[in-house]
């Protein structure tokens, strides 16, 4: 039996141990690396070595994917400290004037792309009302792909958080602004920079995390 | 044995005998045959009569709007979707390809829009690059591993009579 050798992978005690506990081991056929070492010679670590750094390599993939796994769909916008795009687009009220990024230079503006036929932005408009009405940053909203009478008739229902609607019928300016589903909602600052971008449904929560924090103490209504 | 069971039962649940079927039952699965072939053929249709002014430019969209990924579908081109967004996109490329934009412009502007999501063939870079060497270093530990089981296990084979001579009496009895 001395004869011998340890070179079952799964087996945990150091070669030269108890032979009796090992009497499967020569029916294995999961051998090992070093079966040529004979019991007197030092344990390999090879054997050890193998199934841990491929375990620390798999353990290392899954927990990046993991910690990924949330964002499976979202598209970090790459605009984020980056000017936003120049827009110019009819009003929904009235469609013979416009109004785009030129009327908002120098100031701090939300824009918010929605339309009619999305779920989700008939969630976030009681947020909306309630940031329009506690907040002094415009809410400027784009109608994307909408409708023009269904949309006048959602803000007459539900109410209107907007200071300005435009309409974005072709959806032209929606991917300029790489959007890609509604609502999305857009802070730009007074140097025309976009500052942050909320994929999906504004919340009370959110509007406070993300945007009041980055906005300035005089417009947050943060008393410094 | 559970395994054969336990999928004899789901054969039962979803009302199919486990027995061969008659003629007749495949006579009846034609038409479902049929609608998923034609159905297979829909996204062949999704890309949009392109009206371009010549066939190098209509080449040049064809070739692009392969190239890259719908923002809304993880694994279809802008070409195979009938997304309304795959649509708008597809629709911007063609404004620039008629703007007489090259087609590195629309591939940065793009990215400057989506990031690189946007790309069906990620660009090789060093952040990426574990993507492509990832498989390779893989293969190659296989084969390392491989290798020395191979070798332990023929070297195991050449003592093995030995073993069961002696040792295996010894042990058992």
């Amino acid at each position: 039996m001395n004869t011998n050798v340890d070179t079952h992978l799964g087996t945990p005690a150091p070669a030269g141990a108890d032979p009796s506990s090992r009497t499967e081991s020569h029916s294995s056929t999961t051998a090992g690396a070093d079966a040529n070492a004979s019991p007197d010679s030092k344990p390999s670590f090879n054997r050890f070595l193998i199934p841990i750094v491929t375990f620390a390599l798999i353990a290392v993939v899954l927990a990046v994917g993991i910690k990924h796994s949330g964002d499976v769909g979202v598209i970090h916008s790459p605009l984020i400290g980056k000017p936003a795009p120049a827009w110019n687009l009819p009003l929904l009220a009235d469609a013979s004037r416009m109004i785009g990024s030129k009327n908002l230079q120098g100031r701090w503006y939300v824009l918010n792309v929605w339309g009619t036929w999305c779920y989700a932005c008939r969630d976030e408009q009681p947020a909306l009302l309630a940031i329009a009405h506690s907040s002094p940053i415009p809410i400027i909203g784009v109608d994307w792909r909408d409708d023009d009478a269904q949309a006048r008739n959602w803000l007459a229902q539900l109410g209107d958080p907007y200071a300005t609607v435009a309409t974005d019928h072709d959806g032209h300016m929606a991917i300029d602004w790489g959007v890609y589903g509604a609502p999305e909602t857009f802070l730009v600052n007074p140097a025309g920079l976009v500052v942050f971008k909320q994929i999906g449904a504004m919340t009370p929560e959110v509007w406070r995390r993300e945007f009041l924090s980055r906005l300035p103490a005089e417009l947050a209504g943060r008393s410094s | 044995m559970r395994g054969l069971r336990a999928s004899s039962a789901r054969t039962r649940a979803l009302g199919l005998e486990a027995r061969r079927w008659p003629a007749r039952a495949w006579a009846a699965f034609t038409p479902l045959v049929v609608t998923l072939l034609l159905w297979s053929a829909a996204p062949a249709l999704a890309v949009d009569p392109a009206q371009m002014p010549n066939p190098q430019l209509e080449a040049r969209y064809v070739t692009l709007i392969h190239e890259f990924r719908c923002p809304v579908c993880q694994n279809e081109t802008l070409a195979d979707s009938n997304e309304d967004v795959a649509g708008e996109v597809r629709r911007q490329i063609r404004t620039m390809l008629l703007a007489g934009k090259s087609d590195d412009q629309i591939r940065d502007y793009l990215v400057s829009r989506y990031s690189e999501f946007i790309l069906f063939k990620p660009e090789y870079s060093l952040r990426n690059a574990w993507l492509w060497l990832l498989p390779v270093v893989l293969l190659a530990l296989g084969i390392i591993v491989a290798l020395r089981i191979i070798r332990a296990r023929a070297a195991l084979v050449d003592q093995d009579d030995q073993i069961v001579d002696t040792g295996e009496s010894a042990t058992r009895g």
